[in-house]
């Protein structure tokens, strides 16, 4: 009798880079809903804008360039970089600042450069960095959280807000509020010490108002990845210890000009960067040692930013910053192998 | 303004000690550049380059007077090879000088050999062994290809095989990236 | 929980993974023998070496044990008729690898009378000389059982210092097999003995046997085997970790000593030599009962098969006829594998025969063989980072090969790649890893031949060059000294005349 030949192994794998993506979208899900129970209806509608344009601009480029469009779309990759995005974005944004981040992360980030696996920099951050160096004022009104605001627009105020670019229906003062590291960088720049700065009401006593759960929740998310083996521990812990120990560092050295480590890591993007950004294995160092060295780079680049640097939150520059180091890491963290002396 | 001056003076000795001591300690090689190009040709010694013998042709090429692209053996990867060494543009194999075959050597029909020893004569590595009247052999693990013994012979009686290779496993295709060939 | 013996701490290896056994079916039957197929087919060359002279002629008669072949040395393993009957000549079957060769194996029609040579045992080899108990076991056709055949002798005497322990291979790691557990469970006494026996051969100073967690009570049956006959060298039995590979020769020695053996070099170099346990039953059997290697235990398994069994079977038995002894193929098999689904080759027909390093006849069906997804990119998850048992780093082989950077794959250290598999079947985006690997391998060295054959070619072209000019200059010199003999001639000639002619002007001159 005769067979049919491959070569071994010859049991299929039985991971899939689908499997991978959706596990990531599923850690999300408790930051999105906390980010609906503080902002409001806001979030719903970033998600919706960002996934249908990073899907539009997918399929356009990967007709564009002649590959199987239904295996890539289908590999959630794509929205996984638009739900980052929009979690990173302010409820109100209007609806081109997601069509432009979109535009640099899915085709200038993702497909000039190569593709899935090919892309040497951050999708999801070259969209960050460029919507926050061309709409900047768009990028610093957020709204007050639950607790502090007035009131939080409605689901048809919110659309649209968001969908027509117009805010003359709203209390516009009212409802919105610097975000915490704005109002440090701001006060810092006024020569206000932080405890000071630190009476406003967006600050909690730990942290930020509202930030406080999202936060919480998204560690919720990336301790639940770490658990199902998806993403590893190098990367998260290189970032949090790093922000930790520096923050507490700085803090000690002058209490009044220094925020405490753990507004550090409440307030703004650092745990998501460190479970979802950091952790995002295209651009990210492909040895172990080098993951953690990665994660150190960005923390201490992102609390230099937020210290010394001109925008409130450096996490988006503290990643594409280190993406530009990743081949140097990698040629120098490359692990011993069996046998051989190196 | 002097100690400008030191500065700049300190840091250009400085410099320069360290750019002596990086020379001496990554020296390049001091090979030739004939030894050189002659360890990147594969020693076959046919002559199809139009020079009698790989280190003659290495020799030429380092004078510049041939091009890096007359050695059917050596193909396109022995092209590519020399481009590398000598850092100009690669480029197709000049197939004036023949064809790049795959691996041969060859072979006597002891049933026609006269035992001329013309072909002995004319094998530039020495791997026939034979004497007058007695029988010639090629031995096989030391033949090159190069077709010089097939011209001397008087009966033609040298046939040319391929040499027997180890088994190589394909190379799989890469990611799902389909070629489609439109019709003409 | 692993156990070990007295002061035997258990290291790990790197990576692995931690795969379903799928032993138990094959383990479910006692172990049978299979019967004696219509003909046999010797390979002549079971081993890593060249096979031997012939030592029959075709229509002759021999009886089971006979020495079919020669051994002039370490690396010619005889091979031995598998029972009475009559030589019908050489012919060429199927060989298992590479996809399309053939093997040249000896026809024997088995006369059904079951008459063997007599047994030649190694008397009193305890007081022999290592040297003489090594000439025994080649003599017996040994080979390493474990799958790779390489000659026992070899492995036992070499350029070496000394080794101080033997380490007796039975973890079986790979899904599916259970020929060495059978083999243990049923003759722990002759892998004990076997172990003294190899142990003696290379004076080591202690044995340890290794075997997998999850073989229920074989650890124990081995410790009753040891406390039966204690004197000797000092045998352990060692419990590891169920995680494949961990019966691979590299990372069983880490694990059980912490030590890595050098990438150039043999476990031998570091004083270890590792021997399947089945490789020590069969020194046993030669040494002590005096039959050479003719038969082994097989697993014949899988979903494509109707009764998963282990059936002594003789070498040179078709696998055709194994499988019908095994009640033959299911419904929808699709593939027939030789060892297991990690590292096993894929066999092309069932007319295979049986080498002596086939442990495992594995059939899978479409089942198991799920169409494989096209390969996606790589998208650098560190996955295979995480399970290679050789500390490499796959992804960037991957790239490496796919761009036909062969060099660059070999500073990566692929020739260090043991090809068990994990990484591919870690995958996320299915890349057939492995099958690059031994593309990128197999072209290494081909380009390392090759190289070779260059270097040779031009020492011979520049001896024949300094020959032809070193003949071109006597040549010279021959002429030179013929036109200065010939000068010296005439100068002399010029001289007598000079001579004559002042003679006869004197002479003139005095009239």
């Amino acid at each position: 009798m005769e067979f049919s030949t491959a070569g071994a192994p010859h049991l299929p794998p039985g991971n899939r880079v689908d499997r991978i993506m959706r596990r990531v979208l599923y850690a999300l899900i408790p930051g999105i809903l906390a980010h609906w129970l503080v902002f409001g209806w806001g979030i719903v509608f970033q998600l919706t804008v960002a996934v249908g344009f990073a899907l539009l601009f997918e399929w356009l480029m990967l007709r564009a360039r002649q590959r199987p469009v239904r295996v890539f779309l289908s590999d959630y990759s794509v929205v996984v970089t638009a739900v980052l995005f929009a979690l990173c974005m302010p409820p109100l944004a209007p609806w081109w600042v997601a069509a432009v981040g979109m535009l640099f992360a899915v085709v200038i980030a993702k497909h000039l450069y190569g593709g899935l696996g090919y892309n040497l920099f951050n999708p999801t951050m070259v969209g960050v960095a460029a919507v926050i160096i061309a709409f900047p004022v768009e990028l610093s009104l957020w709204l007050a959280p639950r607790s502090v605001s007035p009131g939080l627009p409605g689901f048809l105020d919110t659309a649209r807000a968001i969908l027509t670019g117009s805010t003359g229906h709203l209390d516009y003062d009212a409802i919105t509020r610097a975000t915490p590291l704005d109002l440090l960088r701001t006060g810092a720049m006024d020569q206000l010490r932080t405890p000071e700065i630190q009476q406003d009401a967006v600050f909690s006593r730990f942290g930020a108002a509202g930030w406080d759960w999202i936060v919480l929740a998204y560690l919720a998310g990336g301790l639940w990845l770490l658990q199902q083996g998806v993403i590893r521990w190098q990367a998260p812990t290189g970032v949090i210890l790093t922000t930790l120990l520096v923050g507490s560092l700085l803090w000690l050295s002058g209490t009044d000009v220094y925020p405490s480590p753990s507004l550090q890591l409440f307030a703004g993007s650092l745990v998501l960067a460190a479970f979802f950004i950091v952790t995002d294995p295209v651009s990210g160092s492909a040895t172990p040692r080098g993951r953690l060295i990665f994660g150190i780079g960005v923390a201490l680049i992102t609390l230099a930013i937020r210290q010394w640097g001109g925008f409130p939150d450096g996490v988006a520059f503290g990643v594409l910053l280190m993406n530009m180091f990743v081949p140097l890491i990698d040629r120098y963290t490359q692990p011993r192998v069996y046998g051989v002396r190196r | 303004m002097v100690v400008a001056i030191s500065v700049l003076t300190a840091l250009v000795m400085f410099l320069g000690a360290g750019l002596l001591w990086a020379g001496k300690r990554l020296r390049p090689d001091e090979t030739s550049l004939t030894e050189q190009i002659n360890a990147l040709l594969p020693q076959t010694q046919c002559a199809q380059c139009g020079f009698p013998g790989c280190r003659p042709y290495a020799q030429a090429i380092a004078d510049g007077q041939a091009d890096i692209n007359q050695c059917p053996p050596g193909g396109d990867e022995g092209v590519q090879a020399l481009a590398g060494l000598l850092g100009v543009e690669p480029k197709p194999l000049d197939t004036s000088h023949g064809e790049h075959k795959p691996p041969i050597v060859a072979l006597i029909d002891e049933d026609r050999c006269i035992g001329c020893t013309l072909c002995i004569q004319a094998c530039p590595v020495d791997a026939i062994i034979g004497a007058p009247r007695l029988m010639h052999t090629v031995i096989e693990a030391e033949c090159t290809g190069c077709e010089l013994c097939l011209p001397p012979c008087p009966v033609d009686c040298i046939d040319l095989v391929d040499r027997p290779q180890a088994y190589v496993p394909p190379k799989p295709a890469s990611a799902a990236i389909p070629i489609r060939v439109r019709a003409a | 929980m692993s156990q070990a013996a007295a002061g035997l701490r258990l290291h790990g290896f790197h990576g692995g993974l931690a795969m379903a056994g799928q032993r138990q079916v094959s383990l479910e039957v006692p172990l049978a023998a299979a019967d004696v197929p219509e003909r046999i087919y010797v390979p002549i060359g079971q081993h890593q070496g060249r096979p031997g002279d012939l030592l029959v002629a075709p229509g002759e008669r021999v009886l089971g044990g006979q020495a079919l072949t020669s051994s002039e040395d370490d690396f010619e393993v005889p091979a031995h008729a598998p029972c009475s009957g009559k030589i019908v000549g050489l012919c060429e079957r199927p060989a298992s690898h590479p996809p399309g060769s053939l093997r040249r194996c000896i026809e024997i029609i088995p006369d059904g009378l079951d008459e063997w040579a007599p047994p030649t045992p190694l008397d009193d080899w305890a007081t022999r000389p290592p040297g003489e108990i090594i000439d025994h076991l080649r003599s017996m056709g040994l080979v390493g059982l474990g799958g790779a055949m390489f000659p026992t002798a070899a492995k036992l005497r070499g350029p070496w210092a000394a080794i101080h322990t033997l380490i007796l291979n039975g973890a079986e790691c790979e899904p599916w097999i259970s020929c060495d557990e059978t083999l243990m469970r049923t003759r722990s006494e002759a892998v004990i003995r076997g172990g003294r026996i190899l142990a003696a051969a290379v004076a080591a100073e202690r044995v340890i046997i290794a075997v997998e967690e999850d073989m229920a009570g074989i650890a124990a049956g081995l410790e009753k085997a040891l406390a039966a006959r204690d004197s000797g060298v000092e045998i352990h039995i060692a419990e590891v970790p169920p995680v494949y590979p961990q019966g691979g020769e590299r990372q069983l020695i880490e694990t059980l000593t912490g030590l890595q053996v050098p990438s150039d070099g043999l476990p031998q170099d570091i004083g270890l030599l590792v021997h399947n346990v089945a490789t020590a039953a069969a020194a046993f059997d030669a040494v002590e009962i005096g039959r050479p290697l003719t038969e082994r235990i097989v697993t014949v398994t899988g979903p494509g098969i109707q009764r998963p069994c282990n059936l002594r079977a003789a070498v040179g038995t078709p696998i055709a006829h194994l499988v019908t002894a095994a009640g033959g193929y299911r419904e929808g098999v699709q593939r027939l594998i030789l060892g297991g689904p990690m590292s096993g080759t894929a066999l092309p027909s069932d007319e295979v025969v049986l080498t002596k390093g086939s442990h495992c006849v594995l059939a899978l069906t479409e089942r198991e063989l799920a169409p494989k997804p096209e390969p996606m990119p790589c998208i650098n998850c560190g996955e295979c980072v995480a399970v290679c048992p050789a500390s490499l780093m796959p992804q960037l082989l991957f790239r490496a090969l796919a761009a036909d950077r062969h060099e660059h794959a070999r500073d990566l250290s692929l020739l260090e790649c043991i090809e068990c598999g994990c990484c591919a079947e870690v995958c996320p985006s299915h890349i057939p890893l492995v099958d690059f690997y031994r593309h990128g391998k197999a072209r290494l060295r081909v380009k390392d031949l090759d190289h070779r054959r260059a270097a040779l070619a031009k020492r011979r072209y520049e001896a024949r060059e300094e020959r032809l000019a070193q003949e071109q200059a006597e040549r010279e010199a021959r002429r030179r000294a013929r036109a200065e003999r010939l000068q010296k001639a005439e100068a002399a000639r010029d001289e007598i005349q000079a001579a004559i002619e002042r003679a006869r002007a004197k002479k003139r001159a005095g009239d």
